[in-house]
């Protein structure tokens, strides 16, 4: 049923915006709430175990992203001179690591290729992936990258686990090698499937990279996604605590005013 | 020595008291100031419940304060609005905390409200003779809701997108004239630029306009008969040798250096999740609306925002759509009657019996059972348990003139019940 979802909604982008897909579209939100379904794909998501206060981390997840997302994807509320900052660089360090194609600090994140292009290209625009680990989550993007399997139905070659017919290409091919994925399950009399559930992923040809590796550049690029998808992130936590201790000064000075007040009141 | 230091003090505000007394003779200022403030006699028995009326003052002032701030940054345009509250969180000098702070204060104002409701149904507080304070709070309830459901749209995001259309569209369902209905709501044949303009001007001029003039009519009509207390007893009734009531406290300072506790504690609470947790998980910035708003796609899972829940649950409880809504617009109408529905003689639950106390309470879990099922995907077994508790909730107003007519009460005494700290 969520194959089938995924498909109808990929067919109905494919469309131009024609009044029919419009009603079509609120059909569907019509019934949703009355059909109901179950959140993702029903994958048991890896959790991503990053952490934003690592610098190094988000360092390396910048030249990651860079190297490896940003070619599709674009970041565009994202300032390099903000993550200069924000990552303990200099403007000079990060032009000369992270921008190759002429911006200035002050731009954002964003990329050359049009959106018609992609769309051609891949059967839909990459999605920008500013707030990405706050629309799907870190443990999502995590599993994702993770969980591409060579599929020869795929025009790509590959599918995802977690975004089945997902038409973004396994890039991280390279680094991770490609892996397979194994099912288990019985047949009907005829063969086809009735039941089928993955068990688990088998290396079919080597990265460059061992598991442990491709799983803390994973890592890596993730974190840099959850600290691009709320910058100010350490410094709401930070700017918290102080807030908190503030409140409970006032309290104390609020509460014995409070008290010597209400002596009088018998 | 006293006597220096009182004409000292007698000349240092001689300037202040003519300045008083030049505005008093064109102004009531100062009469203004004793109705409602320091000789303004509240019951001296509010416990914890009595915080939350103005808890929700604060919560409308913080919302109008960032909402103001806010709007010198947005951009009410399809093209620009979820870019521009990007722009607000990233490049705006605190503007993530401005933002924070209006869309943690948007659920913090219905988990105050609903607090300061029930203990209004607690403790009798829209019985005879406040009445017209009751329905005037309700007015205010109602201007909430929609109020925070044209500011969903503002972000457009996915879910603000999908939810308006969905809500939107259940005016739909009114025969004849749904469809039209409809289309002049949205201003278009979808939710669009154009729904978006107008959400902006309803949801920053029309609705907070008249929610200011319904507090204050709330604030007038409790001030002109008193406020009711946990015991519901009329302070009124038993008044000292100076004329005020003997279990009345002037408002302010006693109830005013009482409010600044709670605000502190409620203010740390909100600091909690402005700071620690904005999102709350999900249910106060939904994870959907992270993604700009999409005509094409809809969200895996629309759900409204929690504090529409319940009566969201009892939407989808029934088959009809009609009746659906029907009966969704009376589960939230249905308060206004509270004042003649209820027959009993006593207004506390103190001096209550076991058949309201019950009935309120399966009414209190009802709702929150409600609530918790109006975000859960509807498969058969939630659906039949929203059917229960919706038939719940509604028998709690359609039974009250028989089971407070019936029920036992105990004596009231003359004095509230205050132990002295």
């Amino acid at each position: 049923m969520l194959i089938d979802k995924k498909m109808a909604s990929v067919k109905m982008a494919a469309q131009k915006k024609t009044l029919l897909a419009l009603f079509g579209a609120a059909l569907v939100s019509l019934a949703m709430p009355l059909s109901g379904f179950a959140a993702s794909a029903g994958v048991q998501l890896q959790p991503a175990n990053n952490d934003v206060s690592n610098t190094a981390s988000l360092q390396r997840g910048a030249r990651n992203f860079v190297n490896y997302c940003l070619g599709c994807h674009s970041a565009k509320y994202v300032r390099y001179n903000r993550l200069a900052k924000d990552l303990g660089l200099t403007e000079a360090q990060v032009m000369e690591n992270l921008m190759f194609t002429g911006e200035r600090p002050h731009d954002t994140m964003k990329i050359t290729m049009p959106p018609l292009d992609a769309e051609r290209w891949f059967g839909r625009t990459p999605p920008d992936l500013s707030l990405m680990a706050r629309a799907r989550g870190t443990d999502y993007i995590y599993t994702f990258l993770k969980s591409f399997y060579l599929d020869p139905s795929r025009p790509n070659g590959t599918n995802n686990l977690v975004l089945p017919m997902t038409s973004m290409p396994h890039v991280l091919w390279e680094l991770q090698g490609y892996q397979e994925a194994e099912y288990e399950g019985r047949s009907d009399a005829e063969g086809n499937a009735v039941h089928k559930e993955f068990k688990g992923f088998k290396i079919a040809q080597k990265g460059s990279m061992t598991p442990e590796e491709f799983d803390q550049f994973v890592r890596d690029t993730v974190n840099f996604l959850d600290y691009i998808a709320e910058p100010m992130q350490l410094e709401r936590r930070n700017l918290g605590l102080r807030v908190l201790g503030f409140l409970l000064v006032f309290f104390l000075f609020a509460y014995f005013l409070k008290k010597e007040y209400w002596k009088d009141v018998k | 020595m006293s006597v220096t230091l009182e004409n000292s003090g007698a000349r240092k505000s001689s300037w202040m008291t003519s300045l008083v007394d030049w505005i008093d003779q064109r102004f009531p200022m100062t009469r203004f100031i004793k109705e409602h403030a320091t000789e303004y006699y509240a019951p001296k028995n509010f416990n914890f419940w009595y915080y939350f009326g103005s808890l929700a003052l604060v919560v409308l002032v913080i919302q109008i304060v960032t909402g103001i701030f806010l709007t010198m940054n947005y951009k009410p345009s399809a093209a620009e609005a979820f870019a521009s509250v990007e722009y607000i969180m990233r490049d705006v000098e605190w503007g993530w905390l401005i933002r924070y702070m209006h869309s943690t204060g948007a659920s913090a104002f219905f988990i105050v409200v609903y607090l300061h409701m029930f203990r209004g149904l607690m403790y009798g507080s829209y019985k005879n003779p406040r009445e017209l304070v009751w329905i005037f709070g309700m007015l205010i309830y109602l201007c909430l809701m929609a109020e925070a459901f044209f500011g969903y749209l503002l972000p457009w995001g996915n879910m603000s997108y999908w939810g308006a259309q969905v809500i939107v569209s259940l005016f739909g369902a009114i025969p004849g004239i749904g469809e039209s209905l409809v289309e002049w709501i949205r201003g278009d044949y979808y939710i669009s630029d154009i729904t978006l303009n107008r959400f902006f001007a309803l949801h920053v001029i029309a609705l907070p306009l008249a929610l200011v003039f319904l507090v204050i009519a709330h604030i007038f009509a409790l001030h002109e008969v008193g406020s009711n207390n946990p015991d519901g007893i009329e302070i009124k009734k038993l008044k000292g040798p100076d004329g005020h009531p003997v279990d009345g406290i002037p408002f302010h300072p006693y109830y005013t250096v009482k409010d600044l506790v709670g605000f502190i504690v409620f203010a740390a609470a909100f600091a909690c999740v402005v700071f620690f947790a904005p999102e709350m998980g999900g249910y106060f910035l939904e994870h959907a609306n992270f993604e700009p708003a999409n005509p094409l796609q809809t969200p895996e899972h629309i759900a409204p925002v929690w504090y529409f829940t319940p009566f969201y649950a009892i939407l989808r409880a029934v088959p009809n759509k009609l009746l659906g809504v029907v009966l969704m617009g009376l589960a939230v109408l249905a308060f206004v009657f509270l004042p003649w529905l209820d027959r009993s003689k006593v207004k506390s639950i103190r001096y209550r019996g076991w058949l309201f106390k019950t009935f309120l309470f399966a009414f209190a879990i009802s709702f929150l059972a409600l609530g918790f099922l109006g975000l859960q995907p509807a498969t058969p077994v939630y659906t039949n348990a929203a059917r229960i508790f919706a038939v719940i909730y509604f028998a709690f107003f359609i039974l009250m003139p028989w089971y407070t007519r019936v029920d036992k009460t105990k004596p009231v005494p003359d004095r509230v019940t205050y132990h002295a700290h």
